[in-house]
């Protein structure tokens, strides 16, 4: 009889931990549906709210007092001319940087001060740099409320990401090609140059990606460092008729991003504006998510792919 | 045997200093170029520095007007009016407001995915979970702002009329959901990382999955899920425009989420927006807002730091 009783409550206790098991697996996927659904609800609601606005006027007319003639043109170039001065200094420098810590960096003291610095700047809170541009590159170099200024600001945010991502790319290179390099006379140069870069370059294009994407959507660094709100004019053409053809007088001139259109029209209390705000907010999700779905993809193909 | 000519002396010791001439002139490159990388791993030194001068020669400036006791026990924020006062608790109670907020939802969230992926889900699952995740993280921060005005608010007010259009918890909910990637992903790949054969033994006595996730996989997990947190915390803290667009940018000493508030982020915001000149105090106080800010997310970092040694289990 005693027998039986244990029995029985031996399987009410295997059946009432397994219940436990059932309810945290439903949480879990309760957890998760409300980041789902939050995406989705965050997706359609700038659809929606924005649909109206779409039309290629929206991408050609420039901000206007006149909510149904206002446009992103000069928001979007002006994103355009920050990310390729942003990618100009961020990418060479993080590729750099990350070859050094892998394939030179000695261990001792100057190294870790180095690393400690990428992980604590990774963890800076974007606004800082926004300090950071607004004292040093604006007022101490003279730059002004410049494209320039802009694209340091953000090449120096994104740099973490671009060292991270080429430490992890050329981490998982096997030893045995080095070797195999050194042992054909090539010194540590050309090792980097012909080996290490070639084989590492999908996983650095990722971290690149993923990092241009954040830089597309920061704001607050941008703002901090005065980027106007309200531009209805385009930066100087990079090409000219005249030789040499190429002028960097758009590198200091005045200018807006994206994001910052977006928050001009987001704090206009006219719903108006708000249209325009979804119509500029679905544009943005949509490039940041176009850009970080081909990083993902990227990686997804690179992992399937490479078989050392 | 001697068919073989021998190369002249002359001709040799060309060759030779020829070879070591080419063997220096490489070395030299070889040096050089180690001493270019170098200098570009050194950019993220000086970026560090860069801040901290430019923090810290602003903030001096400011202090020498504002004494440093009536920074931090004024109860009023007005430095852009003519009777100006220079509490920065006024802001400080905005932004820890909003971030417990935050806190509140990410990291019971975030935990509970992280668990739920690392233990639980199928595989497949966690394939299509984490490059969603990922995708939530990567939203521009603005966008979450606008929808935190414009669809959150209107939400809560339906619940709650009383609730102003400006308010601390819708801005925190949002800046909650988006911060869940980073603590899920971080706390998973710590728990991912604990081995197997701890799992199999739990399993071996007789312990369901939820046993085993909790009481052996999180308890040696727990220094990387600790890291989790602590860079949700400084996110949350460091968090501008969904605060700058949905919770108002009025000085506000509060710690009722219903409230609007403005927060340090916001308040820089709000000075850069408008068109102060250059060396005015108003100027200055942006920088001893911001060096408020970057104190309060060092003091996180160390935390965490002295967390993740204090707990971390060697296997």
């Amino acid at each position: 009889m005693a027998y039986a009783k244990d029995l029985t409550q031996v399987r009410a206790l295997i059946a009432s931990h397994k219940r436990w098991d059932m309810i945290f697996a439903l949480c879990g996927m309760l957890a998760l549906m409300i980041g789902v659904l939050t995406f989705v609800a965050l997706f359609l609601d700038m659809a929606l709210d924005g649909a109206g606005r779409l039309s290629w006027d929206f991408f050609t007319n420039f901000p206007s007092r006149r909510p149904g003639e206002a446009g992103i043109l000069s928001a979007w170039v002006g994103s355009t001319l920050v990310m390729l001065t942003t990618a100009f200094f961020a990418v060479p420098l993080g590729v750099a940087a990350g070859v050094y810590l892998e394939e030179y960096a000695a261990k001792n003291w100057v190294t870790d001060v180095i690393e400690i610095n990428i992980t604590n700047l990774a963890g800076v809170p974007s606004i800082v740099y926004g300090l950071l541009a607004l004292g040093l590159f604006v007022y101490q170099f003279g730059f002004g409320q410049s494209i320039l200024s802009a694209g340091l600001t953000l090449a120096l945010l994104i740099l973490p990401v671009v060292i991270v991502a080429t430490r992890e790319a050329i981490r998982s290179i096997p030893q045995a090609i080095r070797e195999g390099s050194y042992a054909v006379g090539a010194t540590q140069w050309q090792t980097v140059r012909y080996h290490i870069l070639p084989y590492s370059s999908a996983g650095i294009l990722t971290g690149v990606i993923i990092g241009m994407a954040r830089a597309i959507g920061e704001t607050a660094p941008v703002i901090t460092i005065g980027a106007l709100t309200f531009i209805a004019f385009l930066p100087p053409a990079p090409v000219t008729a005249e030789p040499p053809f190429v002028s960097f007088e758009w590198l200091l001139s005045p200018f807006s991003v994206m994001p910052i259109q977006m928050f001009n029209w987001t704090s206009r209390p006219e719903a108006a504006f708000h249209a325009n705000a979804a119509a500029a907010g679905f544009v943005l999700v949509i490039m940041t998510l176009a850009m970080n779905g081909l990083a993902i993809w990227l990686r997804y193909r690179l992992r399937r792919n490479i078989k050392w | 045997m001697s068919a073989v000519p021998r190369p002249t002396t002359l001709m040799g010791n060309a060759l030779q200093s020829e070879r070591l001439a080419r063997r220096r002139s490489r070395v030299i490159r070889e040096r050089l170029i180690e001493l270019v990388l170098f200098l570009a791993a050194l950019v993220s030194v000086f970026t560090t520095v860069g801040i901290v001068y430019v923090l810290v020669k602003e903030s001096v400036v400011f202090f020498e007007q504002v004494p440093i006791r009536d920074f931090l026990t004024d109860t009023q924020w007005t430095p852009l009016f003519d009777d100006a006062h220079f509490g920065i608790m006024v802001l400080l109670s905005g932004t820890l407001t909003s971030s417990l907020v935050a806190l509140a939802i990410a990291i019971p969230l975030g935990t509970v995915i992280a668990i739920y992926l690392s233990e639980f889900a199928h595989f497949k699952v966690r394939e299509v979970a984490k490059p969603f995740l990922e995708l939530l993280g990567g939203v521009p921060t603005i966008v979450y702002g606008y929808f935190a005005l414009l669809f959150i608010t209107p939400l809560l007010q339906r619940i709650y009329p009383e609730l102003p259009g400006f308010n601390l918890l819708a801005a925190g909910i949002v800046m909650g959901i988006m911060i869940i990637p980073y603590v899920s992903s971080i706390s998973e790949d710590a728990m991912r990382a604990v081995p197997m054969s701890l799992r199999e033994g739990s399993y071996a006595q007789g312990a369901t999955r939820f046993q085993t996730a909790t009481r052996v996989v999180v308890p040696a997990a727990f220094s990387g899920i600790a890291s989790a947190y602590i860079l949700g915390i400084s996110r949350a803290v460091g968090e501008t425009m969904i605060l700058a667009v949905s919770a108002g940018m009025q000085p506000n000493l509060t710690f009722n989420p219903l409230e609007p508030a403005a927060t340090i982020t916001a308040y820089i915001v709000q000075v850069a927006l408008g068109d102060l000149p250059h060396g005015s105090i108003g100027y200055q106080t942006i920088f001893a807002a911001g060096l408020t800010l970057m104190l309060f997310t060092l003091a996180c970092n160390i935390a965490g730091h002295m967390l993740r040694k204090s707990f971390r289990e060697a296997y």
